[in-house]
């Protein structure tokens, strides 16, 4: 028994270095796919304090979007502008509907509040897009579908898919574009104020509403870009919004407000989970995946209550 | 004028600290007892029983549960969904390792179990607070999720995955299983829900509840005071998994008959964490009003269309249904962040002064 914990994965990893590679890689790429999510959180946390929940399901309602305009005939680029202006009138409306009523109100209440929105997004999607999953339109998007085998030496070869790699491209470029966006431009800076005190903000002349506003819908972008990703991967459908929930562990390892906090924290959930799952999993039954990432997180909270990257929690009283 | 409590005067220390003190709330009480305990038993067909009150009364329970934690202890719980799975498969075990023993006395057994794990899971509660405790708490949902899938034993290695209640009698009546009868089964939820809401409504007011609000309002304080941080939150844990564990093992065995893992997924955590937020964080009362309105609203919605002459595909409702519900959740939160037990206090005040404004 203690064998098969301690020694034997390390044996396994040593023999078959392909594999363990490979499941790096999937480690990697799923690591990707949750830090996106997690940036749509950590976005409108940091602007407004707001814990959307809803996060996940804005990423299969964009996702099932695009597609279902692709299928009543718009060409593919066409029906990406239109989703985008899509997800600018959502971000618009939850501003204007439900985030301005509900300044200032505890936490949890705007928790409850994302999660309503949820179910309505759930019901809304469904009801206009039917509630089969869909097939992502990849090649109409002109993004890559073949895959490259490596060869390591002369002890195997691991695959790569080109999508993983447009992906884990795509995700670089857009944190690198958000972190400019947030540092040098104008509304970058007033993002920033926002996220560090409302009523300060508010003194020196910056609207909240606006602010709110482009968070959302910034938030909405990302959640287009991790919705063709992951439907390139899998399907576009409402599983996904369980998938979602693993943004959250990612995001207490680290941190609420950190950008990089979401990068490092997904890729450090998407290896954990990976290398768990095929070479611990296996002792107790398989299927780890869906609460390896949570326990992972918990053991990390109890050390570091802010996250890694988070700010320093202060008491007072 | 129709609500004062002008002239009702106590005159012993027992009287000024009864849980009802006015006439009115007593009068108030004793006719919802009525109506539960004789009128809807009367009337009531067996549609409305089964879909509608049981239900109503085992998510009340629920609610009641969570708001232990939530509403009076300050703990963000999302894990609601697996303690009351974890109450649901130690009934069945329970009841199918001891067939003869009596099969009420089980289910509120089957509480313990679920009040040992939530209190090993309620540990990190003691370094995290807020949002993140609720992350912690879905990793119990997830974790005893996919204990009860992959653990045979726990469902006595059926071919099927899913716990089937068996037939259990009491006194003469069938109380549990298919030919259990819906008056019965009413009656066993109607007794327990009832019995522990009276039980906690008393608890919440005495030391133990009062020190639980101390450290829902701020825990540092209540410290200082002398709550001792560990047992207050611990006991709050594994009070509020109690209820739940009990309030699971009725939904499968007074209501559904059977259950799979997905009964208990996180969706039943959020719809009870809804019922306890529209209903009003601390409030017992409120517990009943947000289940009231998160069960029945879409068994009624689903009738509207049939009603109104209307031909809908049963899809399309289901859809309309969930839009529904989330917005009228949004709206509801928009108006009354506190609940409806807010607004039934608002209109107390109303009918006292009625007909003066104020």
């Amino acid at each position: 028994m203690l064998y098969d914990i301690f020694i034997d994965p390390f044996v396994q990893m040593y023999d078959m270095p392909d594999f363990f590679l490979q499941v790096l890689w999937e480690g990697f790429v799923a690591g990707i796919l949750y830090a996106l999510i997690a940036l749509g959180f950590v976005l409108i946390f940091k602007a407004s304090g707001v814990f959307n929940f809803a996060q996940g399901i804005m990423v299969v309602f964009a996702g099932l979007t695009l597609v279902g305009l692709h299928e009543n005939g718009v060409p593919a680029y066409l029906a990406l502008i239109l989703t985008i202006g899509v997800m600018g009138v959502l971000a618009y409306g939850v501003e204007r509907v439900v985030m301005r009523p509900l300044v200032n109100q505890p936490e949890i209440i705007l928790l409850m509040a994302t999660i309503g929105l949820t179910y309505f997004l759930v019901g809304f999607g469904e009801f206009v897009f039917g509630g089969e999953p869909k097939q992502m339109i990849t090649q109409e998007l002109g993004l890559p579908t073949g895959s490259t085998a490596f060869e390591i030496g002369d002890r195997g070869l691991i695959i790569l898919q080109h999508i993983d790699i447009a992906a884990a491209v795509i995700a670089v470029i857009m944190v690198t574009a958000l972190g400019l966006f947030f540092n040098k431009t104008r509304i970058g800076r007033a993002l920033r104020a926002v996220a560090d005190d409302h009523q300060a903000a508010l003194s020196v002349g910056i609207s909240l509403n606006q602010i709110w506003a482009i968070v959302w819908f910034a938030a909405g972008l990302v959640a287009l870009a991790t919705g063709i990703m992951w439907g390139a991967r899998s399907d576009v459908s409402f599983a996904l919004e369980i998938v979602a929930f693993k943004a959250l562990p990612v995001l207490i390892l680290g941190g609420f407000t950190s950008i990089p906090g979401a990068i490092v924290g997904g890729l450090i959930i998407g290896f954990g989970e990976k290398i768990g799952e095929l070479y611990w999993g296996g002792l107790v039954g398989g299927g780890v995946e869906s609460w390896l990432a949570y326990i992972i997180a918990l053991v990390f909270l109890l050390f570091r209550p802010q996250g890694l990257f988070g700010e320093r929690i202060i008491e007072r009283i | 004028m129709f609500y004062r409590e002008a002239g009702q005067f106590k005159t012993s220390y027992k009287a000024d600290q009864a849980l009802f003190p006015i006439l009115q709330d007593r009068i108030g009480i004793a006719a919802i007892l009525l109506i539960a305990f004789v009128a809807i038993p009367l009337f009531a067909s067996d549609f409305f029983l089964t879909s509608i009150m049981i239900p109503f009364l085992v998510f009340a329970l629920a609610a009641i549960g969570l708001n232990v934690l939530t509403g009076y202890c300050g703990q963000l719980s999302l894990g609601t969904g697996a303690f009351m799975g974890v109450g649901a498969y130690a009934a069945y075990k329970l009841t199918t390792a001891f067939p003869d023993a009596n099969v009420i006395v089980m289910v509120l057994l089957s509480g313990v179990f679920s009040a040992a794990i939530g209190a090993v899971f309620g540990l990190p509660s003691l370094r995290i607070k807020g949002l993140y405790l609720a992350v912690t708490t879905l990793a119990a949902q997830f974790f005893l999720e996919w204990c009860f899938i992959r653990i045979p034993w726990l469902y006595n290695d059926n071919a099927s995955g899913a716990i089937e209640v068996p037939r259990r009698e009491m006194f003469g009546f069938i109380v549990t299983g298919a030919e259990a009868l819906p008056i019965t089964r009413y009656f066993v939820v109607l007794c327990i829900t009832a019995g522990i809401a009276y039980l906690m409504a008393n608890v919440l007011r005495g030391r133990i509840g009062r020190s639980w609000m101390m450290i829902r309002d701020m825990d540092i304080a209540a410290e200082l005071m002398g709550v001792r941080p560990l047992q207050t939150k611990l006991m709050a844990f594994a009070v509020s998994s109690y209820i739940c564990g009990v309030a699971g093992a009725m939904m499968v065995f007074f209501w559904l008959n059977a259950a799979e893992p997905s009964s208990y997924s996180i969706r039943l955590s959020f719809q009870i964490l809804f019922m306890v937020i529209l209903g009003g964080l601390g409030s017992l009362g409120g517990a009943f009003m947000g289940a009231a309105f998160i069960w029945i609203l879409p068994v009624l919605l689903k009738f509207v269309p049939g009603m109104l002459g209307m031909d809908i595909a049963a899809e399309t409702v289901e859809h309309a249904t969930f839009m529904i519900v989330g917005a009228l959740i949004i709206f509801f939160l928009i108006v009354e962040p506190h609940g409806f037990a807010r607004l039934w206090q608002i209109a107390k005040q109303k009918l006292r002064v009625w007909p003066f404004p104020y």
